[in-house]
């Protein structure tokens, strides 16, 4: 779509701009900087600060930037006597009742309202009298409040109502007495929260975890990936003093715009549980734990290695570890002939291998016309792909989700409700009905025994005639006994609709599958029967039983192995009882590694902090592993080294995608449904990270399949 | 937002559903915030202040979040939120400019002593209400006035105070 551009003059330098937009774009977009506290390009405008007022020629008086469309010879001057003055008038209105208090204010150094008042203010106000005082509300465990700074922007309110989807913070009382806040004392619970400590131009909202413990100016910044979802939100990671102070968002608009969840802000806190470890211990015979070197370990290792039973063996590794990881746990496991190699622990079906389609576009994801979910709880399972549905839905994109109960979605959704029982056969009516128009029917449905209703009929015409459409298979569906055959019927509907269909990952499922974390065909490829099946020796690899669909089974299992090799960076009461060796492992914030998303995106990063005492990231631990035990081709010198192998393994990393129906849809039998775990319980992080935890109780229905 | 619409909600009398419903009435579907002050005044009659319960309890019936509803019953002034302020009668005397200057310092601390409660307060019977105002109520001319609840009383003299006071049930 062409659109005649606009030309205007801003401080002598003639520009173009798209007709409606705000002066204050075309400004950025040309970087002349003109200051503002309300304005945010990715929020309504609300013109209420003045900051960004400019002098216009031919207007009567300055105009606020943000707030006036661009026409056409338009002159600005930014820099003008006039626009000086305005902004002079406007920084001592808003420092009437602004506090003094930078010394002790966490935002001190990287606030706007500082930045602007010593770049555009006067050093001395008119204002004698007393400065108002705004009680500070408890709004939760992960925000600081300290509303006496607060200059009335309405930046968070607008991004509760516009972005978070959940309106809890506004603007109560009036003109001198209006304040931020809750009203009532309640916590703020969305999973994106945290990003209005980001867009709060001062101090008045500040990170709750991190307060107090350094200076902006002291922090060193390294840019890290998020490894919690399928997003692999961009972060930066803050340090000082050697230790990890928090994580922001780093801007990419492809992947996580600019926000972050709050899991992936604050699970660093994890990274410092009182359970670290940091030495390699090896079990003694009476039980007790003894603290070895690297070698001493590593022999032990060895000969655990050296007697295994291939057939009674088996590796598991969290879905949060990286490709690197990934790909050199099941070479060494291979190398040793062991089959049994897993990521997708809390999965309970595995009939119909994965067709783990890399084809949605995150972006694209805003751009459909329908999308339907289909037993994806969004919001708890990736919530900045969420924030894309909610966005194609505010522009009037249809979603459905058809689930086993109704969920708490943050946009308008048909919600189709079917029991857990009859899921598979409301998928297999729908695909009945797409098959009906298409002309042939799939040996499969014919097997089924379902008939297409008219709803499904009439479903299957919204999908063949929309026009840009997408289907999510979440995690709910993962831990449905019928998994592989939902995904199964949701690719043949989308092959035979045009409809882009993905199954969403947890975590970096998909560069582990692409690594080849999973079990060769020939073995066990169920889970859930391996584990019941008589395992005497495990890897596990940042793996605790609550990783698992089934944490009682999987604990039990764990105790039952004569031998279990525990790589973790972290080690609870119940690992030091089933582990026969522990070797402490970095964090994805220690090492470095590679993540790919759900659009097959891969992102590497580069470990933020060195690992403390005895601490090695797992690639280097597998690799020493993997030569010890005389395995070929284990010579790596480098994370990228090994990434290099994979992508050429992979073939630059692209899925194969199975194509048309199995003759014969299998399902698998549970004696009892999985719980689903909470979005603050996925990983043994997450797990750790104590603001998040005290989340949990405030967010009862943030659950989730993975 | 899906929200889930009970129409049973029992935390709103009889009476005030209905007149919300009656302002339902008169808006599109998808325009539900329109009632909201309708709703606000409804309750603000039965109980002369809305509680957060009553506020929830609009929020929940008009799915609105319960923010909107604070925000708007703590913005407008003729909405008590404080439940020490709830009166039958609510009596604003106007302090602004023009009335100053035609003694409504004098006619309000008149209200006061004869009521024996100070601006802000409400009587202990709840009867009457002395709210703070501070804003000009427009009827300077007639200066200097109140308003008792909807009613406009101006060219204020104390005795005439004293007859609107007593004759009020
Ligand atoms: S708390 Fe911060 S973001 Fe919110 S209105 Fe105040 S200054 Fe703006
Ligand atoms: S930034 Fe333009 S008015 Fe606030
Ligand atoms: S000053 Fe009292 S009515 Fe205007």
């Amino acid at each position: 779509m062409s659109q005649e551009l606009v030309t205007l003059e801003i401080d002598g330098q003639t520009l173009q701009a798209r007709p409606g937009s705000m002066l204050i774009e075309a400004a950025d977009a040309a970087g002349i900087s003109i200051p503002r506290f309300c304005y945010h390009k990715k929020l309504s405008v609300a013109a209420n600060c003045r900051m960004c007022l400019v002098e216009i020629e031919k207007a009567p008086k300055a105009m606020p930037a943000c707030a006036t469309p661009v026409s056409a010879n338009m002159k600005v001057h930014t820099r003008s006597e006039k626009t000086r003055a305005a902004q002079r008038d406007i920084m001592e209105f808003l420092l009437i009742n602004h506090p003094l208090d930078c010394p002790i204010c966490d935002q001190g150094g990287e606030c706007e309202l500082q930045d602007v008042a010593m770049g555009y203010g006067n050093n001395q106000s008119n204002f004698q009298e007393i400065k108002r005082v705004v009680p500070d509300k408890d709004i939760g465990p992960l925000i600081e409040t300290a509303m006496t700074r607060c200059i009335q922007c309405t930046r968070c309110v607008r991004f509760g109502e516009e972005v978070a989807g959940l309106r809890e913070l506004g603007a109560t009382g009036r003109s001198e007495r209006m304040e931020i806040g809750t009203y009532v004392s309640k916590a703020v619970v969305s999973e994106l929260s945290g990003n209005v400590i980001d867009i709060c131009p001062v101090g008045a909202l500040t990170a709750k975890p991190s307060r107090y413990t350094a200076r902006a100016w002291e922090m060193r910044a390294h840019p890290s990936i998020a490894p919690h979802d399928a997003v692999g939100s961009n972060i930066e990671f803050h340090s000082f003093d050697g230790r990890i102070i928090r994580a922001v968002p780093r801007d990419n608009e492809a992947v996580n715009e600019c926000w972050i969840s709050d899991r992936d802000r604050f699970s660093y806190e994890g990274l410092y549980a009182h359970d670290r470890l940091t030495q390699p211990q090896v079990r003694q015979e009476d039980g007790s734990w003894r603290v070895v070197s690297w070698q001493e370990a590593l022999d032990a290792v060895a000969t655990i290695l050296h007697h295994i039973d291939a057939n009674r063996s088996a590796a598991f590794v969290s879905p949060t570890a990286s490709v690197e990881e990934g790909y050199l746990l099941q070479k060494l496991m291979r190398g040793l002939g062991v089959n049994n190699i897993e990521h997708r622990l809390r999965q309970v079906d595995f009939n119909h291998a994965d067709s783990s389609s890399a084809s949605l576009n995150l972006a694209e994801l805003e751009q459909q016309n329908l999308i339907v979910l289909l037993g994806a709880n969004s919001r708890f399972e990736a919530p900045l792909l969420n924030h894309r549905i909610r966005k194609a839905s505010l522009k009037g994109a249809k979603v459905v989700a058809i689930n086993p109960q109704a969920l708490d979605y943050n946009f308008d959704v048909q919600q189709v409700v079917v029991d857990s029982a009859n899921l598979l056969n409301a998928v297999a009516s729908l695909a009945l009905a797409v098959a009906e128009s298409a002309g042939g029917l799939p040996q499969a449905l014919r097997n089924l025994n379902v008939q297409a209703t008219d709803e499904a009929r009439a479903w299957a015409e919204q999908l063949r005639s929309a026009e840009k459409k997408t289907i999510l298979v979440g995690g709910l569906a993962a831990q449905h006994p019928a998994f592989g055959a939902l995904k199964a019927l949701s690719n043949y509907i989308g092959e035979q609709t045009g409809a882009v269909v993905s199954v969403l990952p947890s975590a970096n499922s998909v560069g582990l599958s692409l690594a080849g974390v999973v079990p060769a065909p020939n073995a066990e490829t169920d889970l859930n029967r391996l584990l019941a099946s008589d395992l005497n020796t495990l890897v596990l690899v940042n793996v605790e039983p609550e990783d698992f669909a089934y944490p009682e089974q999987a604990l039990k299992a764990m105790q039952a192995a004569d031998q279990v090799i525990v790589i973790a960076p972290f080690a609870d009461d119940r690992a030091r009882e089933y582990a026969s060796v522990l070797l402490p492992a970095a964090t994805f914030a220690e090492t470095a590694g590679t993540f790919v998303n759900i659009e097959g995106r891969w992102q590497s990063f580069k470990g933020a902090m060195q690992p403390k005492q005895e601490v090695r990231p797992v690639w280097k631990i597998l690799r020493v592993i993997g030569n010890s035990m005389n395995l070929s081709a284990f010579d790596y010198m480098s994370a990228e080294e090994i990434v290099a192998e994979v992508k050429l393994e992979t073939q630059g990393g692209k899925a194969a995608k199975t194509s048309g129906l199995p003759e014969q849809l299998v399902t698998s039998t549970l004696s009892q449904l999985p719980q689903p775990v909470h979005m603050y319980r996925t990983d043994s992080l997450v797990r750790r990270a104590k603001a998040l935890q005290e989340m949990v109780a405030l967010t009862p229905n943030a659950v989730s399949g993975v | 937002m899906t929200e889930l619409h009970s129409t049973n909600n029992s935390v709103l009398s009889h009476h005030e559903r209905e007149e919300i419903d009656h302002w339902l009435a008169r808006y599109p579907e998808d325009r539900k915030q329109s009632a909201l002050l309708g709703a606000l005044r409804a309750v603000m009659h039965g109980e002369n202040y809305v509680s957060v319960e009553k506020m929830d309890a609009i929020a929940e019936y008009l799915g609105l979040p319960a923010i909107a509803v604070y925000e708007a019953a703590s913005f407008y002034s003729m909405f008590e939120t404080d439940p020490s302020h709830a009166a039958r009668y609510s009596i604003s005397v106007c302090t602004n400019v023009s009335c100053m200057l035609n003694g409504s310092d004098s006619i309000l601390s008149h209200i006061e002593k004869k009521l024996g409660i100070k601006a802000g307060q409400a009587t202990p019977d709840k009867k009457f209400f002395i709210k703070v105002e501070e804003e000009c109520l427009a009827a300077c001319c007639n200066a200097p006035m109140m308003q008792v609840n909807h009613v406009y009383h101006t060219d204020l003299t104390a005795e005439k105070v004293d007859s609107i006071l007593d004759g009020l049930e």
